[in-house]
């Protein structure tokens, strides 16, 4: 039996304890007309062999396309080491450290990750890690309304440029409580939030506002004045950052003319060490000041002593959890992404400040390479050409959706078609290079895309390709 | 045993420079954007990270290395394949944006775990997308919400907690915009039918019900309770926690739920990673097929698909950036590949087998069941107050104790009506020899408490460090390493 240890004699020698005829006798309070017949919809069991060969087939099926595309999600290499460690069962197979003593691994390493991601984002404190970056964007709207003192309306301004998933996901999150999110539009000459756009609220109850840096078209905001906004009209500023960015960028504790910083700092933190993975499992970081600390949702891990004064480290502020606070808590969370923030810290013990540097810097000359590739070919043109991180919009000649179907039958993933998000931008496509890409992997992109842009009928060979690369695949 | 913390072991200049890229031009960032002071990360070499980590891992309990039988939270051994398969090169790889062209294997296995846990559960539907099971709550709830205001019921605002529910029941009603109210249970553990009778109404939008309860008992009057509240005009959402009690034999579409969410950690097996990722895909009746969250994977034909709001145009929405934790989700497909069809039925009869086992030892050793009458689901509570009233032992003291005799402790003070409980939750895939080693270091704490009070409540004493101070912890806050104040 799969899993199961128990040997005839231990089922005869335990139901002689129990005082029960059989196994079934157990469920006798389960009304009978309830009780399951067989599940025949269920396949029969494999062996581990079997599952093995089944998912290896099914994952050479997808095959290892080449990856320009990133859209809150990024390709970065993973020393060795990290998921070795993270793997081990100590760290895989351990459950929330409730029981604090017998969990000193797990919360000793939350407690270097927030020190950490505080540091990184230039903030006081973090917590032990939330789902994913939009997820935690909700959060941190719901902790804003919370936490600020005057405003009673719960209006959110959100820019344009904000990743258009994570807006969604904040509406989810938040549509039972009252929370109404305004839309700032972008400059269309620069593609950033322009302060003008924000001065058509001044003197307004404003509870947030959010800032995403770089912004999802990969550009850097005037964050700065942003902020000063914020600030100067009694909101409050809350920061989405790609958190390798920050390895360069001003962190946003210093954002502002002044450096007073913003008030919540959210964001995903896969570029640490997590593998795209097809999505997830990820995590969301968020940081804060001090003073909203008894506002965050999630948990947090302490410094504290041992009754012979030796540290230790504990959860702490439970108080604000929904296992204590039920109904009145900061939020339903109850998991944090505890094994995928163990990766993170990991990452960074590695990489260090400098190594993250170099990621970054990498990255973002890979992407002004490929950038500069792509353009060179007829009917590819730059769109926004301010100061960026690793993102760049281009717009083409033609539907982006035909020529990402033949990039992808090449077995090429090109980018991000913003159409469907941004349709006032035309034919555009966002992408992505990360220090993984060389050379030839841009050389080898250009070229597929050189040829499918001299097709003289894009749309006819996009679908010719579309076909042949889905029998391929097979 | 102790380990000083990573900050400690750096050193100015030290790096593990084979991890840099080595073509890495300076950044071409304006002076405005620029960060002038690096952060404070450590300076080590890959050897003190490896053995720093490696060493923290090694003062951790764990599934792996101890018998770990927390009520509620079914810590059962995570199969080793689920993780090596899940991360097969192509999987991790594969970008979540990447065309469903070059993603057919992977969207087959979510496709086929989707069909599965809707046989196992009997509803009708299952989006996977729910990161943790309190998001799988919230999508349950938010689903009900949508459900009651598309038939422009814009008074049912009301959902109904039983009083030993788990704490994210309450506050995901909270979260969706509803009132909590709570019913009362009955002393043998069942809900009180005519408390329940009187509250349903026309501002009741729905009832969140685990079964097994949290009391580890079954609600035999289940299709009473179900039969009332749909009467009533609202609707029953199912609580995942405790779907292991019952997984193949009885199914909580045919008990009258209209929704329920799955912890993919507990059930079916994903590793639970230090408190985190878990999964919480969501199971839906008729009328909550439109709700769902998306992504859902569709097929037609032999080609998958991704589902989105334009095939769900009534969906609640998205929870997360792309597809939830998708990674814990082919974890779970290559479980229930292993199980198949006769191992999943197995699943509740060796968990309650071994619950019902520990509860006759246990109580033949002395030790008071809270539900002496009833039978034991895949868990049960046995409460101290005798030790706690005439030793002055609680069941914090039992629990740190427990910790000295290598067995994690069980859950302790929850549910919280039950007095000085453990919560106790053995899961299908421990030995006889466990159990009776188990209720043998019990039987000597008990002994103990008799004999020599002060040592059980000074345990523990073999770990790494002995019981610490929380109210130091939440008082003189320490959240972070600052250099120069350690």
């Amino acid at each position: 039996m799969p899993f199961i240890p128990h040997t005839e004699n231990d089922v005869k020698e335990m139901l002689a304890v129990i005082g029960a005829p059989s196994i079934e006798a157990l469920f006798d309070e389960i009304p009978a007309a309830l009780r399951t017949r067989a599940l025949t919809g269920l396949p029969e069991a494999l062996s581990e062999m079997e599952v093995t060969q089944l998912m290896e087939r099914r994952a050479a099926r997808d095959g290892r396309p080449l990856t320009f595309v990133g859209a809150g999600a990024y390709e970065h290499h993973i020393p060795a080491a990290v998921w070795a460690i993270v793997t081990r069962g100590e760290f895989y197979s351990a459950y929330t450290p409730y029981q604090a003593e017998a969990s000193q691994g797990t919360l000793q390493l939350l407690y270097e990750y927030q020190s950490m991601m505080a540091s990184l984002t230039g903030m006081e404190v973090s917590n032990a890690s939330l789902y994913d970056g939009a997820s935690a964007l909700a959060e941190a709207c719901l902790m804003a309304v919370r936490a600020h003192r005057k405003s009673r309306s719960a209006r959110i301004l959100v820019p344009a440029t904000l990743h258009p998933t994570y807006r969604q996901v904040a509406h989810t999150l938040t549509a039972g409580q009252r929370l109404s999110f305004d839309v700032l539009p972008y400059d269309p000459a620069t593609g950033t939030t322009q302060r003008a756009a924000l001065d058509a609220y001044a003197g307004e109850d404003i509870t947030a506002v959010v800032i995403q840096q770089p912004n999802f078209f990969g550009l850097l905001e005037d964050v700065d004045a942003l902020t000063d906004w914020a600030r100067a009209n009694g909101a409050m500023a809350i920061a989405v950052v790609n958190p390798l960015s920050l390895a360069i960028l001003k962190p946003p504790g210093e954002w502002g003319a002044q450096g007073a910083g913003v008030d919540i700092v959210v964001g995903d933190g896969q570029p640490l060490g997590v593998p795209l993975s097809s999505g997830g499992p990820y995590f969301g970081f968020m940081t804060t000041r001090r003073e909203h600390v008894r506002q965050m949702p999630g948990r947090l891990v302490g410094r504290t002593v041992d009754l012979q004064g030796k540290p230790g480290y504990t959860l702490t502020l439970q108080a604000r959890e929904q296992h204590i606070r039920r109904s009145k808590a900061t939020s339903n969370i109850c998991t944090n992404q505890g094994l995928l923030v163990t990766a993170a810290t990991i990452h960074m013990a590695l990489l260090g400040a400098a190594g993250l540097a170099r990621v970054a810097a990498a990255s973002q000359a890979r992407t002004r390479e490929l950038v500069e590739a792509l353009t060179a070919i007829d009917g590819v043109e730059l769109v926004f050409d301010g100061p960026r991180f690793h993102e760049a919009v281009l717009r083409l000649d033609r539907p982006v959706a035909g020529v990402l179907q033949a990039l992808a039958a090449r077995g090429i993933v090109g980018g991000y078609d913003l159409s469907a998000h941004y349709p006032e931008l035309g034919d555009t496509v966002l992408v992505c290079a990360t220090e993984t890409k060389t050379t030839e992997h841009i050389q080898a992109y250009a070229q597929a895309l050189r040829a499918i842009m001299a097709d003289a009928q894009p749309d006819a060979a996009a679908s010719r390709d579309a076909r042949s690369g889905s029998s391929a695949a097979k | 045993m102790s380990e000083p913390l990573i900050f400690e072991h750096s050193r100015p200049g030290r790096t593990a420079v084979v991890q840099h890229p080595s073509r890495a031009p300076s950044a071409d960032v304006p002076q405005q954007f620029r960060r002038t002071r690096p952060p404070a990360l450590p300076e080590v070499s890959e050897l003190q990270a490896v053995r720093h980590y490696t060493r923290l891992s090694q003062l951790n309990f764990s599934i792996d290395t101890h018998f770990y039988p927390l009520g509620s939270c079914t810590m059962k051994y995570n199969p080793r394949a689920c993780n090596q398969l899940a991360m097969l090169p192509e999987f991790l790889a594969r970008h979540p944006l990447a065309p469903a062209e070059l993603s057919q294997g992977f969207l087959a296995c979510l496709y086929e775990l989707q069909e599965m846990l809707k046989e196992v559960t009997g509803m009708r539907g299952v989006s996977l997308t729910p990161m943790a099971g309190a998001q799988g709550e919230f999508a349950g709830v938010a689903m009900i919400r949508a459900y009651h205001q598309a038939r422009g019921d814009h008074e049912r605002t009301e959902i109904i907690v039983p009083d030993a529910a788990h704490g994210t029941n309450p506050a995901t009603a909270t979260m969706c915009g509803c009132t909590v109210v709570e019913v009362e249970s009955l002393p043998n553990g069942d809900i009180d039918l005519e408390a329940l009778a009187r509250m349903v109404g026309p501002r009741t939008a729905g009832i969140m019900l685990t079964n097994p309860s949290t009391l580890g008992v079954f609600e035999r009057r289940i299709r009473e309770v179900a039969g009332l509240v749909h009467a009533a005009g609202g609707l029953l959402y199912y609580d995942g926690a405790n779907l292991n009690a019952i997984l193949g034999k009885v199914r909580p579409g045919d008990m009258g739920f209209d929704v329920i969410h799955m912890n993919l950690h507990k059930t079916f097996s994903t590793p639970h990673g230090g408190g985190g990722p878990g999964s919480g895909a969501v199971g839906v009746g008729e009328r909550l097929l439109p709700f769902m969250p998306v992504p859902l994977v569709g097929k037609e034909g032999d080609r998958y698909r991704w589902l989105d709001e334009r095939d769900l145009p009534q969906t609640i929405g998205r929870l997360s950036a792309f597809m939830g934790n998708a990674g814990v989700l082919l974890r779970a497909y290559v479980y229930m590949r292993m199980l198949g069809r006769a191992g999943m039925q197995r699943v509740a009869e060796y968990a309650t087998l071994n619950a019902n086992y520990l509860l006759a030892r246990l109580v033949q050793a002395g030790f008071e069941p809270a539900y002496p009458e009833r039978r034991a689901s895949h868990e049960f509570i046995i409460t101290l107050k005798r030790q706690a009233r005439e030793q002055d032992v609680t069941a914090m003291d039992f629990a740190k104790r427990l910790l000295d005799f290598g067995f994690h402790a069980p859950t302790t003070y929850f549910p919280l009506l039950v007095p000085e409980c453990l919560l106790i939750e053995p899961t299908e895939t421990e030995t006889k020899e466990t159990l009776d080693a188990f209720v043998d270091a019990l039987v000597a704490i008990q002994r103990e408490a008799e004999q020599d009070a002060a040592k059980v409540k000074g345990a523990p004493y073999t770990l790494p460090v002995r019981r610490l101070d929380d109210v130091r912890a939440a008082k003189q806050l320490d959240l972070a390493y600052v250099p120069g104040e350690h």
